[in-house]
């Protein structure tokens, strides 16, 4: 026990400490890693755990990030107090938009959230709307100072906060992932007639985690648009959700570790790639989707975890719990 | 009136590109149980190609059918190399293959062959005159791209309907084993399936380019109105999937011009996509399906 107080206050120690090491812009990009992680950590709960492929997180990061400015601008919220209304707002969003596909099996919730990823960047620049969403200029959000008598720099601040914000999330999304809830979303996405079968409600649970699911991402918008201190459309089309989902794989879909990783993967690789050709960028992301999927099925975060222990059953948790799966597959016709 | 008849004329006009992709779309659910988000990158990819080929001096119907043949290959070598071990895969899986493919179309088209917006000669008019026929309602070209469309889409269905490697592919795609057992090779149907959805989707590709020009990005509206398409017609039934895409071209037109405006216009596939999936989620045309354990 105590080798692990000692692991984690390590470990908070090295996440504490950029903020004190680097200044400027490389603290800010550590800032949005924190941010995106939080967005694929959302992801991961319904694509990676559920099996439900949502291809329009993005969305819901604008959504989210939009409510924080509007909030911030038009109704003078301190910053704080948006972030929880803003992953209300989603979740209603999610699961507004998430039950008519998720009853249905099949390939329907990937139809939806593309068709939602795509949509949400025009209607973000409709005339109708902007009153509220400033049309195409977007909105510029004022950053949050420090709160007096903490000597912080603004950066350091907001990288400090989005850092504790991104580990109370996580620290929830690990205490939900080992309950019941975990259990009924992996039978489900490993075998859904055998978890219909023992009594779980499976569209329940599965328009549950999208809910859940856009929450996260939507406060992880909020916390993005308070690092970069302006929503505008152009910052949210459907390339954003794009990334998101690449993140996600190219991390491990179903790890909390691998959201971390696939979040430094979207903030750092399109950069590298972009200095090389126009294109570059999407040819990587391209690749190295396609190549984790036949190579790497388990992201980063399982290969990691494959070379530290050595090929090992697929999480820790699941030989812990009583229920253990058992064998047999279901043929259906 | 005459508006209204004007909007409904350009919009089934446009609906015959979407039912064509439709039609891409539901081959490749039908044969591999995917939807293939990158149909469209796929496309614009074949009309670089021919206007390449165009562009070297070949006469624009000898373009036109080296690049179906082209795609034709590409689409089978797809399925071949890359989604046939993905047969028997998770959804991610499936899903991100497809993603994955969408991205790297999309930058080979830019990467390739640029990424300024390019001009895409019409085989139905003379270049720079948009010539308008029935008393100015509707242009030679869109009348022209409408009328290949139904000659496409006819061809298509006395394939599947009249020619025994038409019902072989039927066969494959309603029942894998059995097909296997009387002697179809059944990989190959799928593969044929992925070739012939490339083929109708570099055509409407070719169709669409005159009129809203060519880039790397062209198709990627045109995608989301093709899924709505082929879900209000039924996304396992082809026929439906032709008359979807023509219904959401009229509904996108008028919608576009009396209802939610231009600006909102990628909304209305939202709602239709959300509107067939809580209202009737086998589509107009389609068969519920029942799984039997």
């Amino acid at each position: 026990m105590a080798a692990r107080t000692a692991a984690v206050v390590l470990g908070v120690l090295v996440l504490v400490a950029p903020a004190f090491l680097l200044s400027g812009y490389n603290l800010f990009q550590l800032t949005m890693v924190a941010a995106y992680a939080v967005a694929i950590l959302g992801l991961a709960i319904v694509t990676g755990y559920t099996g439900q492929v949502s291809l329009g997180h993005g969305a819901f990061y604008a959504i989210g990030a939009y409510v924080t400015a509007i909030l911030m601008t038009d109704f003078a919220l301190p910053y704080w107090a948006t972030l929880p209304i803003a992953g209300v707002i989603c979740a209603g969003v999610g699961f507004a938009i998430g039950f008519p596909a998720l009853r249905l099996t099949g390939p329907y919730l990937a139809l939806v959230t593309f068709a939602l990823a795509v949509a949400v960047p025009q209607m973000l620049r409709a005339k109708a709307l902007e009153a509220w969403t400033g049309g195409v200029q977007g909105i510029v959000v004022t950053a949050p100072d420090a709160p007096a008598g903490l000597r912080l720099s603004q950066d350091q601040f907001l990288y400090l906060f989005t850092l504790a914000v991104a580990l109370l999330l996580f620290g929830l999304a690990r205490n939900m992932l080992r309950g019941r809830m975990w259990r009924a979303m992996v039978a489900i996405r490993d075998q859904p007639l055998a978890a219909e079968a023992a009594g779980i409600d499976v569209a329940r649970v599965k328009t549950r985690a999208f809910a859940v699911s856009a929450l996260f991402t939507g406060v992880a918008g909020s916390l993005g648009a308070l690092a970069v201190q302006f929503v505008a459309p152009d910052s949210f089309s459907a390339e954003l959700s794009i990334a998101l989902f690449v993140g996600l794989v190219v991390g491990g879909a179903g790890s909390l570790p691998g959201a971390v990783i696939g979040a430094a993967f979207v903030q750092f690789v399109p950069n590298i790639a972009q200095q090389v050709d126009k294109s570059a960028p999407g040819v990587v992301y391209g690749m190295l989707l396609v190549a984790a999927l036949y190579f790497m099925p388990a992201g980063v975060a399982g290969a990691l975890r494959n070379g530290l222990r050595g090929p090992a059953p697929r999480r820790s948790a699941a030989t812990k719990s009583t229920t253990k799966p058992q064998g047999g597959t279901i043929h259906v016709e | 009136m005459a508006g209204v008849l004007h909007q409904i004329l350009s919009g089934l006009a446009t609906g015959g590109i979407y039912a064509s992709v439709a039609l891409a779309l539901v081959m490749v659910y039908r044969a591999t149980h995917l939807l293939n988000f990158a149909q469209c990158e796929m496309a614009t990819f074949s009309t670089y190609i021919a206007l390449t080929l165009i562009q070297a001096g070949w006469p624009y119907w000898g373009a036109f059918v080296a690049t179906v043949l082209v795609s034709f290959g590409i689409g089978v070598a797809l399925e071949r190399l890359l989604l046939r071990r993905m047969e028997h895969a998770r959804s991610l899986a499936a899903v991100g293959v497809t993603i994955g493919l969408l991205l790297i179309f999309n930058a080979l088209s830019g990467w390739l062959f640029g990424f300024t917006v390019k001009q895409f000669p019409s085989p139905f008019e003379s270049s720079g005159g948009g010539g308008a026929v029935l008393g100015g309602m509707i242009s030679t070209h869109e009348l022209g791209m409408t009328a290949i469309t139904l000659v496409v889409v006819a061809a298509v269905y006395a394939f599947f309907r009249h020619t025994t490697l038409g019902l072989a592919m039927r066969a494959a795609a309603a029942n894998p084993e059995s097909s296997r057992l009387v002697g179809i090779r059944v990989g190959w149907t799928l593969a044929l399936g992925w070739g012939l959805a490339a083929s109708l989707g570099a055509i409407a590709g070719m169709m669409v380019a005159p009129e809203v020009f060519l880039d790397p990005n062209m198709m990627s509206g045109i995608l989301l109105y093709a899924f709505a398409g082929a879900l209000l017609g039924g996304i396992d039934n082809p026929a439906g999937a032709v008359v979807g895409g023509f219904a959401v071209g009229v509904i996108e037109n008028l919608g576009g011009a009396y209802l939610v405006g231009t600006d909102l216009k990628l909304t209305l596939a939202l709602v239709i996509i959300t509107g067939v999936l809580v209202l009737r989620p086998a589509g107009l045309f389609g068969r519920a399906v029942v799984a039997r354990v």
